[in-house]
């Protein structure tokens, strides 16, 4: 890796003033993308800023009807969390499955939905559950967030402190694993919310998105069955070695059966 | 004293000595080395598959902080080529094309990571940061990465001097005599296939440390390598003309190597030659994204076969054309990979009279191919055994029954070959009963029926194997254009107070041989097993050796420790003769005591070895002092283990993925050592076959990039991949050698891919599915189900 500047700033707004002062300076928490990209010398901050000493960003809270997850809260912290389990059990089930034993030990909810890898977990958990996500400045919409490709909505200096996941009726969640990388190679988290159904795919596309058609569907009958068959059109699908569009496509309507059936 | 416990003799299964400093952290492989004063090499690789240099410009990396020194070809034009150890010859006699093989490019690359520049720093980071701030002037060529790709009309060539890129074009067999099998045959079944090329991944990756005393002249080379005696010679003779004698090459613990660590790579020659130059230690270790892409890969066969069969289902002659992958240079033992080690397999353990095969080697424009786990055989034993199921059901001949039809018969051995190899010993049958009942054959359909009222398709499917280990003898691969002989070294180090050195020229990098070969002395010699230290890999403490490939450390090199303990033997009855006052024909030696024949007059192993190293009371006219004794064994043939893999799949037709419920392995490996670690040997073996068969596969883009580049890409089977394997053994004694064994290291890649290949064929075959080629993704299932679906619905 390149030299950087490193930094440990104790509270939000300390990291925020040093993100803000330096275009180049990289927010990191578990680094389960970064420090890889560091390595391969694929990315060149002027400075990482180390989010790990903010007590602030941590830990998992009932608040009403709303479960709030800090952004530095761990994936193996939501996956073993009792407050999580009797909430959103998919949502500790999806957790309790990125990567493997050592990725869960350091990657961070934070991390991965800024990062917004369209072959991550967690962006489906939070789409399909209408969560909320609050930075230092802002309260930002679920549907507003995810904008493509390793894009979201958060401005350069802007930090993701926590999500706030509104506690659905029901959810589930399946996925087929990428066999090499283990990523997610098409995945569906479905939802029963107060805002109604709501369906969201990850790893098939080139962004996190939600299946309209299988919303309503579910909405007449929530019953695997009621997407068994719906196709997803396979037009902007990911193709790669390891899977064509339609492949994934196909997928799709399969890991929306799966979930539905999870969650019950 | 040196009263051995029975369980620790041939047989036992001792636990790994040398897990303790493995598994505590206290290895101490190449990279863990520092040498004082040490210095970075770090390898500047071509991004282009194929391209000239038009210019390297070094002077703004040569200024960078921490720089010492770079090199580029132009350094190195002088010095000898690569070597390649082994030549083969083409049908019409002449030699193959054996183009050279620059340590660094010399005016072009021929793959994506060919080494193009080295640059030499205080740090490593320092060497990445110089490298980076090389300028390359590449004029990019159109590629030939693959077999097709190197040999349509007008194909861009990897060597300008090397016509069509054909390495070799070579024969085995006899053409009229095959032709006329074909023409009287009742039934011609033929099949086509590419055998995926691999890419080994050993755990611990590539290093090297190069070291020079300026005050000696000595050379010193620390590498990653299962053969530093091989090493020494290829780099010593052929590329840096260092003496032997001015050369040590030390092996020291090594992580894996699967056969990618037996070449002579060019950055072993680079750090040793750099370090002279410099007068510094210079230490190179690789990150695992130039292993891919610098790692000699493994397979990559695209084959068309035919066999003859008679209307009873008795194979009356195979058939093979077989186009195999060199990559872009010739790495030490690609020539004889697809043909030595694979075409001489081809009769299996059938008594199909005639077999004529053909190979085209072909240079292209990806990383050199050379042997991996098995080399050769998988490559044969996939074709031969997919070629038997299709055949069966094409003849509507049971799977089973048409093999056992066509089984040597036990009475048979030796049994001479039509492909130049004469097994000694077998039993099919016994193998294949053994497994068919652990995997309870019998059952199946009960259970294929269960899983599809789970909505799940289950296949079985079996492959009856022979492999042929410890490739030999000397005289005979010379004639075969081998450049080395291939016997092995063996010292025994008997101490005055009676414990044991073994030196071996066989090199340990995961095998065990540290257990595997004191046992064979605690068996011989009544040594306990922790009383004896085994020494391996450095040139400059074991007199010579050939390595460790081929599954041939113990039937090779265990057959020359055990003539060298025959020898101790022999002096050690003179000793004791001379110690009890008797003669020496009376004097009986069992386990570490001598004994005057029909007395209870003894003298323990320790107090010959005593007599020997203070010879107050010692025949000295006759004997020298001293109990030590060196033995080379030259094998008389190959050893040929064999046996019968079973898989049980099961398909999520929903998905695609492809599960294996159940794998039965029975072996015949020969005499068992160690039975624990044949047991792992094997299921190591099966994890890498099954990887090969469901998960693994190198592809190259049409540009010559490698997109399965790293682990996001490139499949490892992980332990969720694999089932338990059952491993049993069935053994049958290797006759040719003392200890009578055969060989386990490769027996599980060979049997494997086509056991479970025939399994997801046979749970696909309601689709009316013939053949899949390997690796059966789940893509790539769901796409034949998927077709399947759509004829069905038409």
């Amino acid at each position: 890796m390149y030299d950087f500047a490193y930094h440990k700033p104790a509270s939000v707004a300390d990291a925020v003033k040093l993100l803000s002062a330096d275009p180049d300076a990289r927010p990191i928490s578990g680094g389960q993308t970064l420090l890889p990209a560091l390595k391969h010398r694929l990315n060149k901050p002027s400075a990482i800023i180390d989010l790990s000493g903010i007590a602030e960003l941590r830990g998992i809270r009932r608040e009403g009807d709303k479960l709030v997850i800090g952004a530095l809260t761990k994936h193996v912290e939501v996956a073993d969390s009792a407050e999580v389990k009797s909430a959103i059990p998919a949502l500790a089930q999806l957790a309790g499955t990125i990567g493997d034993t050592q990725v869960r030990n350091r990657g961070t909810m934070g991390g991965s939905v800024s990062n917004n890898d369209p072959a991550a977990d967690y962006p489906a958990a939070v789409l399909a559950l209408d969560a909320t996500i609050v930075t230092d400045k802002r309260r930002i919409a679920a549907d507003e967030f995810f904008l493509g490709m390793f894009t979201t909505a958060l401005e350069p200096g802007e930090l993701l402190v926590a999500i706030e996941f509104p506690i659905p009726e029901k959810a589930g969640y399946a996925k087929m694993k990428n066999p090499a990388s283990r990523y997610v190679m098409a995945g569906a988290f479905v939802a029963k919310t107060k805002s109604g159904v709501r369906v969201a795919i990850n790893g098939a596309g080139p962004c996190v998105f939600r299946q309209t058609e299988m919303e309503q569907a579910l909405t007449a009958n929530w019953s695997p069955d009621a997407v068994a068959s719906i196709k997803q059109p396979a037009d902007d699908l990911n193709s790669d070695i390891h899977g064509s569009a339609e492949y994934r496509a196909h997928l799709v309507t399969v890991m929306a059966k799966r979930a539905v059936a999870a969650a019950g | 004293m040196n009263a051995v416990t029975p369980f620790e003799g041939i047989g036992a299964s001792v636990k790994r000595k040398e897990d303790l400093r493995f598994l505590s952290g206290r290895g101490q492989y190449t990279d863990d080395i520092n040498r004082p004063g040490q210095a970075y090499a770090y390898i500047l690789r071509s991004p282009h598959a194929h391209a000239r240099i038009a210019g390297i410009d070094t002077a703004t990396a040569a200024a960078m902080p921490g720089v010492l020194a770079i090199y580029t070809g132009a350094d190195t034009a002088g010095l000898g080529s690569i070597p390649c150890g082994w030549q083969i010859h083409n049908k019409d006699g002449s030699p193959m094309a054996e183009p050279r093989h620059p340590m660094l490019a010399e005016g072009k690359v021929r793959h994506v990571g060919d080494q193009v520049a080295v640059v030499i720093a205080e740090s490593r980071a320092q060497a990445k940061d110089a490298a980076e701030a090389i300028g390359v002037d590449y004029d990019v060529l159109p590629a030939a990465p693959t077999l097709d790709a190197a040999q349509v009309p007008g194909a861009p060539l990897v060597h300008d001097g090397v016509a069509g890129n054909i390495c070799y074009d070579w024969h085995i067999g006899d053409k009229a005599v095959n032709d006329a099998a074909f023409a009287a045959a009742a039934k011609i079944v033929t099949f086509e296939t590419t055998n995926n090329r691999l890419v080994p991944n050993a755990m611990e990756p590539r290093a090297a440390i190069g070291d020079y005393d300026t005050t000696t002249g000595e050379y010193t080379l620390f590498t990653t390598s299962q053969n530093p005696h091989v090493i020494r010679l290829l780099m010593g003779a052929f590329v840096l003309q260092i003496p032997e004698a001015k050369l040590r090459v030390v092996a020291p613990d090594v992580g894996g190597g699967f056969g990618s660590k037996i070449y002579h790579y060019a950055e072993e020659a680079i750090v040793t030659w750099a370090a002279g130059k410099l007068g510094r230690p210079v230490k190179w270790t690789c990150e695992r994204t130039e292993s891919f892409m610098s790692d000699a890969h493994g397979r990559d066969h695209i084959t068309k076969c035919s066999l003859a069969l008679d209307a009873n289902g008795k194979f009356l002659g195979l058939r093979v054309h077989t186009q195999a992958n060199m990559g872009a240079y010739l790495s030490t033992f690609a020539p004889c990979v697809p043909t030595y080690l694979y075409a001489t397999l081809l009769a299996g353990v059938y008594t199909t009279p005639t077999i004529y095969c053909e190979v085209t080697a072909v240079f292209t424009n990806t990383v050199p191919v050379d042997a991996y786990r098995g080399a050769g055989r998988p490559e044969a034993t996939y074709l031969l055994e997919r070629l038997v199921d299709i055949a069966a059901a094409e003849t509507g001949i049971d799977r089973v029954e048409i093999r056992r039809r066509n089984f040597i018969p036990n009475d048979a051995f030796p049994y001479q070959t039509p492909v130049a190899l004469q097994y000694d010993s077998g039993n099919y049958t016994a193998t294949l009963d053994a497994a068919l009942q652990a995997a309870d054959w019998a059952g199946f359909e009960a259970r294929r029926a269960e899983a599809a009222k789970h909505g799940k398709l289950r296949g079985i499917g079996c492959s009856t194997y022979l492999e042929a280990c410890g490739i030999a003898p000397s005289a005979v691969v010379g004639s075969l254009g081998a450049r080395a002989g291939l016997y092995e070294v063996g010292t025994i180090r008997v101490h005055p107070t009676g414990s044991v050195t073994v030196l071996t020229g066989a090199h340990s990098h995961g095998q065990g041989h540290e257990t595997t070969f004191a046992q064979l002395v605690a068996d011989r010699l009544g040594v306990p097993v922790a009383q004896v230290d085994v020494v391996h890999g450095d040139t400059a403490k074991v007199p010579f050796g050939m390595g460790t490939y081929g599954s041939r450390s113990l039937a090779v090199g265990g057959s020359a420790m055990f003539k060298a303990m025959d020898k101790i033997i022999a002096k050690g009855r003179k000793i004791a003769a001379h110690l009890m006052e008797a003669s020496v024909e009376d004097i009986e030696f069992d386990r570490g005591t001598f004994r005057v024949a029909g007395t209870d007059r003894t003298k323990a192993l320790a107090e010959i070895s005593l007599a020997a190293y203070v010879p107050h009371n010692y025949p000295i006219e006759e004997l020298e002092p001293g109990l030590e004794e060196t033995a080379f064994y030259d094998p008389k043939n190959f050893t040929y283990p064999g046996g019968c893999h079973i898989a049980e799949i099961e398909i999520d037709p929903e998905t695609g993925k492809v599960s294996v419920v159940n794998f039965t392995a029975v072996d015949d490996v020969g005499r068992v050592i160690n039975p624990m670690i044949v047991e792992g040997q094997v299921q190591g073996g099966v994890a890498q076959g099954i990887g090969q068969a469901l998960l693994e596969h190198a592809v190259y883009d049409a540009d010559g990039q490698l997109l399965s580049g790293s682990m996001m890409d490139y499949t490892m089977p992980r332990a969720d991949d694999l089932p338990l394997v059952g491993v049993a053994t069935h053994t049958t004694l290797c006759t040719h050698n003392p200890l009578g064994v055969k060989g386990c290291g490769e027996v599980g890649a060979i049997g494997s891919p086509p056991a479970v290949m025939n399994a997801v064929v046979d749970a696909l075959k309601s689709y009316g599915v013939r053949h899949i080629e390997m690796p059966a993704t789940p893509a790539k299932i769901w796409g034949i189900l998927h077709a399947g679906r759509k004829l069905a619905a038409e």
